[in-house]
């Protein structure tokens, strides 16, 4: 049971790299980053982003998430306060061990994007005995 | 020792200045951009209020919460949001790298910029946006005037 309050915060802005095919601005989401002997997992806040619109990119040790949202307003509808902006989402991460790519697993869901990446065998950790002499 | 280590590729004290810089820009142009609210610590969660001709949508990005801890309310021509956004606990053994995620619970009360019907309020929640509709009564929908030649 959590006591505290919300307190709002405005959105960080993804710095710049390249040039954007899609309009728009790009924000950093918001990440819990833990992990476990077994594996590492990465939990991203991206709201507004439908499941079939997120990306991950994986190269080497290299880590690119990405989403796109759909736009919240609909043709017709004309702002007339703003307090947010809204815009796709991208972050990028150095992974310090190897991950077995072929047991990731993703799930989205209410704009929360949940990743595990579970290390490869040999980068698990190891307890090492020390034999006497 | 962590096993892992985090760090944002190409970190150096040059671009962390870029991105002061890039910030405080931002600062001046959302406070002295028209239509956008001026900036402000408010009350969470911040919303985004459109309309059409029929209706207000007040909008509010509220992921992960369970639309089931979410009380709307219209009374009087306020709003009021309240609702808590849990972060379920992980396993004890875990270590953390990275903890920006908040839980915690949130209570708003918003003014509508204009009367609304109380009964034809409605409330959806996708992808972790919240939105309500909510009717404009027929006497405050813009009327197309013609004009009469004399």
């Amino acid at each position: 049971m959590t006591e505290k309050e919300l307190q709002p915060k405005a959105k960080e802005e993804a710095p710049a790299k390249g040039e954007r095919v899609r309009p728009g601005r790009v924000f950093l989401p918001a990440v819990d980053i833990f992990e476990t002997p077994e594996a590492l997992t990465l939990v991203a806040d991206m709201p507004g982003v439908p499941k079939d619109k997120v990306t991950l990119d994986i190269k080497d040790n290299h880590l690119t998430i990405s989403g796109e949202i759909i736009p919240p307003m609909a043709a017709g509808e004309t702002m007339t306060f703003q307090e947010y902006y809204t815009g796709d989402y991208q972050r990028e991460f150095q992974l310090g061990s190897i991950i077995d790519q072929a047991r990731i697993e993703a799930t989205m869901k209410d704009g929360v994007l949940r990743l595990l990446l579970p290390k490869a065998e040999k980068a698990k950790p190891r307890k090492i005995e020390v034999k006497m002499g | 020792m962590p096993i892992f280590t985090f760090r944002e590729p190409g970190w150096s004290p040059l671009q962390e200045m870029e991105r002061l810089q890039r910030r405080m820009g931002r600062l001046f142009e959302e406070t002295y951009a028209p239509g956008m609210a001026r900036w402000r610590p408010g009350v969470y969660p911040l919303v985004n209020i459109s309309e059409d001709h029929d209706y207000l949508y007040v909008r509010a990005e509220l992921p992960g919460v369970n639309p089931q801890e979410l009380e709307i309310t219209v009374h009087e021509g306020n709003l009021i949001l309240r609702g808590e956004r849990k972060i379920p606990s992980e396993e004890k053994n875990i270590n953390y790298h990275r903890r920006e995620r908040e839980s915690g619970y949130f209570r708003r009360v918003l003014s509508l910029p204009s009367p609304v019907n109380p009964d034809k309020v409605e409330a959806s929640y996708k992808d972790g946006i919240l939105t309500v509709k909510l009717a404009k009564p027929e006497e405050i929908k813009p009327r197309v005037v013609k004009v009469q030649s004399a």
